[in-house]
């Protein structure tokens, strides 16, 4: 029913590309023994590229060490990249490597970047009211005066769906989900363009989770936002994502479409995770093949492709060489070396009246 | 199983939970967190309870070993526990959490394992320690007929190199391994149930994956019965038998697992239902969400604690009066007014 709006949306977001990833690397240095000399490297994220278009949703998913975290955080710059490009195209201006300009220079793109974190409870300082949290973006960004900030955060209180009276309140008296919406009127105050939210339904309760997805994908469409969304579920992410990336110890294994995705996987990993998912109906309840072992350790991942010791369709080739990232169709990308000939089971097209 | 059996099974449950009532006397007021619960455990089945934050149903299951700490306290109900050996049955709120009676019956009958495996064990003893003092505790078994059993569990729940793995601390484990050893330290003892509060909600979903199946097939191997609390229902479809859904301390409906999702009868239960994202769905469309958020404890609203959310409001009925649980059908129990006029 909501196709159009869908088709629409994929026409704005092909044009223009906001963010370009380009090979980005992040090595967490291991230091050992007295000396605490350098003797090995967590590859937290593993040369990894990819592009977000202006408008769209892109989401990063994966299970915990897989980097999804990391990348964000490369991205505002609270982590310094080892290496590789994150290319940002600002309004009206050239693209910036944000991977290489110092921080003082970052300041200036601070405004247009902004973050929601995972935990409401954490992420919102108890010794400042609600006006101070969501004006202070404002106020280190030189946006408006006192007066012009009082207008605009009761302005963004309401966009977000709390009434403009709890601006003098302290952050204790609200409930998760209240907290989240005012950890996302802190982002949108300073009219960002690109908003990175890592898991920011994932503390919430699933009757909240809905509310806050609801207004994270209103918002876009009124704002014309940009949002990268990292998360572990699978099921939020196919409801508010154009386009998913899968990743793995670091690397990217697979990116696509979420229901061609989950429809249709071509990596192995991308086809365990969805039959882990606990289904929703008792009544489809099988005995299934749990994947077996655990995620491979980042600082000495093993040889070839680093999914090979747990594929049930891992080969020779597996076991030495590491698959390289090919577009099997356009939109679709598979970092596999049996992708074109593994036929995968995902989920059964229900739902598609 | 015969049919015998089966039909002992449904007369008498193995554990029977009243009225149970638990508040927190903190110093800004009373917690109602458990306001009268009531549900039951057969034999070799599996009850999920199901409910968001808040709901009681940590405490509940807590109240039922009696490890609530102060400020808490049960100050009503009942735990009837029928043993299936003798046949007898006794309320084990009776004792006192550390009579005698009480610490046999934690671990040796009903055992409980945790969300966080990482805190749940000592990090200062071996595995090997820590499963083996379950197992000395409560049987007469020797030090080394108690590690070899320890070792033996070890293998059971899938500890590559279990006999190395005994003299390992739970900081050299990984969250799954973790949870697999706490699984070990928990049914060692052959207990009649086994009480998983959220067991899997810290564990990516490969692992959950891995660890429901284990538990699964564990309960069957000893026929055990099991509480299995979560917040996702879709960990409720996978494993339970029965489900109990809960609101702010009360048990709202109770069904056996198809009817809870194919028929679900309280609207909280619906609207929980429709408000989970899936990855059937088609992408960016608007979930129905329930509308406001769960009431702090201390503030618990009048009349069905459920009304300000509650598409079918009833004002000058729901407001004033508090429904009770009432038997739908054989297997139905629905806590709502809506349900309580038709009968």
């Amino acid at each position: 029913m909501n196709d159009g709006q869908t088709y629409d949306r994929q026409q704005i977001t092909q044009e223009e590309v906001l963010l370009d990833v380009r090979n980005l690397k992040k090595y967490f240095p291991i230091h050992k023994g007295f000396l605490r000399r350098e003797v090995g490297s967590v590859r937290a994220v593993d040369d990894v590229s990819f592009k977000i278009y202006k408008g769209e949703t892109v989401s990063l998913v994966g299970e915990s060490g897989c980097g999804k975290t990391t990348i964000s955080r490369c991205i505002v710059r609270a982590l310094d990249p080892t290496s590789g490009e994150i290319s940002y195209s600002g309004e009206d201006r050239d693209p910036v490597d944000l991977a290489t300009i110092s921080q003082s220079s970052f300041r200036s793109f601070r405004k247009e970047i902004q973050m929601i974190f995972q935990d409401p409870f954490s992420s919102l300082n108890p010794r400042m009211t609600i006006f101070e949290i969501i004006g202070e973006p404002l106020l280190v960004n030189n946006l408006g005066n006192r007066e012009e900030r009082q207008t605009r955060v009761s302005e963004l209180l309401s966009e977000v769906g709390l009434p403009q009276e709890y601006m003098q309140r302290f952050p204790h008296a609200f409930s998760g989900g209240q907290r989240q919406r005012i950890g996302i009127a802190r982002a949108l105050a300073p009219q960002p363009r690109l908003i990175i939210a890592d898991e920011p339904v994932s503390g919430l309760d699933v009757s909240v989770q809905a509310q806050v997805i609801n207004l994270m994908m209103d918002l876009q469409d009124r704002f014309e936002l940009t949002y990268l969304f990292v998360s572990h579920d699978l099921s939020v992410v196919n409801q508010i994502s154009d386009r998913v990336i899968v990743m793995y110890v670091g690397k990217i294994v697979e990116t696509g479409p979420p229901q061609e995705l989950f429809k249709n996987p071509k990596h192995p990993y991308t086809a365990a995770l969805i039959s882990s998912l606990p289904k929703p109906d008792p009544a489809q309840r099988t005995a299934r093949e749990a994947l077996e072992g655990e995620i491979a350790n980042p600082a000495s991942p093993p040889q070839g492709c680093y999914f090979h010791p747990r594929c049930p369709f891992a080969v020779e080739i597996c076991k030495t060489e590491a698959p390289e990232l090919k577009e099997i169709k356009p939109g679709r990308h598979v970092s596999c070396h049996r992708a074109e000939e593994l036929s995968l089971e995902g989920i059964p097209s229900i739902n598609e009246n | 199983m015969s049919t015998d059996q089966e039909n002992q099974v449904t007369e008498t449950p193995l554990l029977s939970v009243k009225d149970l009532t638990t508040h927190f006397f903190t110093s800004e007021g009373i917690v109602r967190a458990v306001e009268g619960a009531s549900f039951q455990i057969k034999a070799g089945r599996t009850l999920g309870i199901v409910g968001e934050s808040g709901c009681g149903k940590s405490v509940a299951a807590k109240s039922i070993l009696q490890l609530i700490d102060r400020p808490g306290r049960i100050v009503g109900g009942e735990v009837i526990y029928s043993s299936p050996q003798s046949g007898s049955s006794e309320n084990l709120l009776d004792f006192t959490p550390t009579s005698e009676r009480m610490r046999r019956f934690r671990g040796g009958v009903v055992s409980m394992i945790f969300q966080e495996p990482m805190t749940s064990f000592s990090p200062v003893h071996t595995i090997g320690n820590q499963i083996t003092e379950a197992i000395r505790i409560h049987s007469d078994l020797s030090k080394t007929e108690s590690s070899e059993l320890a070792v033996d569990w070890l293998q059971k729940v899938g500890i590559p190199n279990p006999e190395q793995s005994m003299n390992e601390y739970p900081d050299q484990f990984s969250g799954g391994q973790r949870q697999r050893a706490m699984i070990a330290m928990a049914l060692c003892t052959n207990p009649s149930m086994l009480i998983a509060d959220e067991p899997t909600t810290a564990l990516d979903v490969t692992t959950q994956a891995q660890i429901l199946e284990l538990l699964k097939e564990l309960a069957v191997q000893n026929n055990m019965a099991t509480l299995f609390i979560t917040h996702d229902l879709g960990v409720i479809a996978e494993i339970a038998d029965d489900v109990a859904v809960m609101y702010l301390g009360q048990v709202v409906e109770t069904a056996p697992v198809e009817e809870i999702f194919s028929d679900p009868k309280h609207p909280y239960t619906k609207a929980l239902m429709t408000s989970i994202p899936t990855i059937y769905a088609l992408p960016r469309q608007r979930l129905p969400s329930i509308s406001g958020a769960i009431p702090h404890p201390q503030n618990r609203p009048g009349g069905c604690p459920f009304h300000p959310r509650c598409p079918s409001f009833i004002e000058g009925i729901c407001n004033t009066g508090v429904p009770l649980l009432t038997e739908f059908n054989d297997s139905n129990n629905v806590r709502c007014f809506l349900y309580e006029a038709s009968q």
